[in-house]
């Protein structure tokens, strides 16, 4: 019976895409597999042994150009909890100036057969670039300014946990808008799926021009307050310390008093606001620590579901998704029988 | 040597001859535009039937990376482009290595293209010593070697103070001076238009502005010295604008536009092909808009390809690292062709963009125009030639343009340099003859 509807939901599959480069190009039943396969993953991470066989066999490359420990060892984590092989190669900036340049790389890593590349890079575009020279399946796990979808999912499948549904929810995002790509993804992802988007930050980095970014369901507001009105989620993002020299706000005093989430902003919400933040956050700066560490905050519950969101990318793109399903398919059969 | 260019249609701007006459050049000079009926003996005859016969085409920008970036492309190489795509002048760009910011690199450019015996190649010397925007080249001794401008394109010239003394100084020997309109302060890092697609694609976007504030400081300076100002590739409604009103105030200000900047928006950059990135970045469709109606309307002088040849390694690299530009010799006329189509402009129009109106703006001495005893330089062109652009069959060295297997409707379909026929299209081999015999 569970291993029919293994076979049934995969036959339906609407995820039929070799690469996950972002949200943007996505519709929104393919949004809701991925969300629905990674619920399916949650309970994996829930078991006592963490593991099933649905990529025995294979390979996945972590390729990370940017450090990122968090999202580096979600990925990793993910893959070992669906039995691939991982490896974890971080290029440093340093051997990219030394000459070897992404195209080679990509010949390379491509001449060792992996069956999924994740990478994250901080120059945007480049897993599309990737993507142009590679085989193997792409995952984009941030890329400069651009997207970060894996972040969006499981800030979504987050939020489904929390409200069971998104469509007609008001989201609001706080802080730097504009070299954020967890703000792109999120605002492709919710606004797709029904929610309204409110961003707020200082003009520097929440232009005014990034409403026209989607083309509806999103509005720029000047303050904090007004992007918190009435919210029932609220998303604050990280204040990039090493931006500063550009000088986007005078100091981190007056972000902290005029763009930092503290717990007033709260009363404004709805009442059964929840706070989110991508991390590793910034106490005192862009969120109190009374509310990163009070009873709305679902920080840590992110970080449990980018797992789940990780495994089901994984499957669905390495192996899982595609040929050979009777291989590689892990059927609730196994699953049980793993118990 | 006599070349007579027989049965074509001649479209001369400068003389405003718009009907049929046979094309007679002797000793690489025009000696006379014919009747039909007349037929000269012991001449070498080009049969233009159908063709349309003009003035040989000058392009006021290209990058010819000789000396210094021969990997990229040459002056033999880059001037074999240029003749493919109907081009029989062009002038180089000085920012090669070492920067022709001196006579004997100005000289060294031109035996090149002596070398070569493709198009004229005019060298464009620099503003400043190794383009650094500090102190004036010697603007003198490159002119008495051969230059026909002055500009440190790539680099815009950083002050307005410099910009001043730079134009001051040039107005002594009668040059123009070139200016890659760009506030520094507001691209700085920017790889593409700043606007919606900039946001969407996370990448750094480099303003309308900043270009306009530098185009709008130059109008200024052209008013406070006179000197002749040449605002390169213009890219936005503003920059027009301010074109426009120095116009009327008879200031001595002309501008160029590239053909990828009224055919592609930013739009184009969305897959991240570094093809589509150069500088000025592609626009949004209002400044694509108001780039066809400056064409039209007579405020844009002339086209210039700003054909700038990079290696595909360097464009294989991620979008923030590729270098800027794509090569443009042999696809513009194909995209100026499309005006026409389309309705923007005619074709006296676009001869006039590509002949006459640049000859002006560097006074090039009996160049861009058929009159009696001007340089025998021709551009015979199909209006209707149906072809498509195959990137792998270029005569230049480089391969980055977002033009590769585009279809197009006209062309220049060959190009004739000091009355010698340097390139004929396949389909037109048989036109030129040996005997006088005339049908």
């Amino acid at each position: 019976m569970a291993a029919f509807f293994w076979l049934v939901f995969k036959m339906q599959s609407p995820f039929n895409r070799k690469h996950l480069l972002g949200i943007r190009e996505l519709e929104p039943a393919e949004i809701n597999h991925l969300l629905d396969t990674a619920e399916t993953f949650r309970d994996v991470s829930r078991r006592e042994i963490k593991k099933v066989p649905a990529l025995r066999g294979r390979t996945v490359i972590n390729l990370f150009f940017e450090s990122s420990t968090r999202t580096r060892t979600s990925f990793e984590i993910a893959a070992k909890r669906l039995s691939a092989d991982t490896i974890n190669i971080s290029v440093s900036t340093s051997s990219v100036t030394k000459g070897e340049t992404l195209l080679d790389t990509a010949r390379n890593l491509e001449a060792m057969a992996p069956d999924c590349i994740v990478i994250r890079h901080s120059m945007a575009g480049a897993p599309q670039h990737l993507a142009r020279m590679c085989d193997a399946p792409i995952v984009n796990a941030g890329d400069g300014s651009h997207e970060h979808p894996t972040q969006a999912l499981l800030d979504a499948l987050t939020i489904r946990e929390q409200k069971g549904h998104i469509e007609g929810l008001n989201v609001a995002i706080i802080g730097d808008i504009l070299h954020s790509r967890v703000a792109r993804s999120n605002i492709y992802l919710l606004t797709k799926l029904g929610a309204t988007v409110r961003v707020a930050g200082p003009g520097t980095l929440a232009p005014t021009e990034f409403a026209e970014l989607v083309s509806h369901g999103l509005r720029v507001e000047k303050t904090i307050e007004a992007a918190v009105d009435g919210a029932d989620v609220v998303m604050v993002l990280r204040i990039q310390r090493e931006r500063q020299d550009s000088a986007f706000f005078p100091s981190m005093r007056e972000y902290a008093v005029h763009y930092g989430l503290h717990k007033e902003h709260l009363d404004l919400a709805a009442p059964e606001a929840i706070v989110m933040h991508p991390g590793p956050i910034n106490r005192g700066i862009e969120i109190s620590s009374e509310i990163a560490d009070g009873g709305r905050s679902l920080i840590l519950e992110q970080v449990t579901n980018g797992v789940a969101v990780r495994m089901a990318v994984l499957y669905l793109l390495a192996g899982g998704g595609h040929d050979s399903e009777s291989e590689s398919a892990p059927t609730s059969g196994e699953r049980t029988r793993e118990r | 040597m006599r070349l007579l260019i027989a049965n074509g249609y001649v479209v001369d701007p400068s003389s405003g001859v718009n009907a049929g006459r046979d094309v007679l050049i002797e000793n690489g000079r025009v000696s006379d535009l014919l009747e039909r009926s007349e037929s000269p003996e012991g001449v070498k005859v080009f049969d233009a039937t159908g063709l349309i016969v003009a003035p040989g085409f000058i392009d006021l920008h290209v990058h010819l990376r000789e000396p210094g970036h021969e990997y990229k492309e040459t002056i033999a190489s880059g001037a074999a482009a240029a003749v493919a795509g109907g081009w029989s002048s062009v002038c180089a760009m000085p920012n090669t290595d070492p920067i022709n910011d001196n006579p004997a690199v100005t000289r060294f450019v031109i035996e090149q293209a002596e070398k070569a015996e493709l198009a004229n190649v005019f060298p464009i010397g620099a503003v400043t010593k190794g383009s650094a925007g500090k102190e004036l080249a010697e603007m003198g001794e490159m002119k008495n070697a051969g230059i026909v401008a002055v500009s440190d394109d790539g680099r815009p010239i950083p002050t307005a103070g410099l910009m001043r003394r730079a134009l001051e100084y040039a107005r002594g020997f009668d040059l123009s001076v070139v200016d890659h309109c760009q506030d520094a302060s507001l691209s700085a890092g920017g790889a593409m238009h700043e606007g919606r697609w900039s946001l969407i694609l996370g990448l750094k976007g480099m303003p309308a502005a900043a270009e306009e504030v530098d185009a709008i400081r130059d109008c200024a300076l052209a008013k406070l010295t006179g000197a002749k100002v040449h605002l390169a590739h213009v890219s936005t409604r503003g920059t027009l604008e301010a074109v426009r009103r120095a116009k009327e105030l008879g200031l001595r200000v002309t501008c160029e536009v590239a053909p990828h900047h009224w055919t592609l928006t930013d739009e184009a950059v969305a897959e991240y092909d570094t093809n589509t990135k150069m500088s000025p970045p592609l626009r949004s469709a209002e400044h694509v808009g108001a780039l066809r109606e400056g064409l039209r309307d007579g405020t844009i002088d002339a086209i210039a390809t700003d054909h700038a040849p990079h290696h595909s390694d360097e464009k294989a690299l991620e979008f923030d690292q590729a270098p800027f530009g794509i090569v443009g010799l042999e696809t513009a006329v194909g995209l100026a062709f499309d005006l026409v189509h389309q309705g923007v402009i005619d074709l006296n129009r676009l001869v006039e963009l590509c002949s006459a109106n640049p000859a002006r703006i560097f006074d090039l001495e009996d160049r861009g125009t058929l009159r009696k005893n001007a340089w025998g330089d021709v551009t015979l062109l199909d209006p209707e030639l149906e072809w498509t652009f195959d990137v792998s069959n270029s005569r230049s060295k480089s391969r980055n343009t977002p033009f590769d297997n585009r279809s197009f409707k006209g062309a220049a379909v060959a190009t004739i340099v000091g009355g010698r026929v340097v390139y004929i299209h396949p389909k037109f081999a048989g036109a030129l003859q040996q005997s006088a015999v005339r049908g």
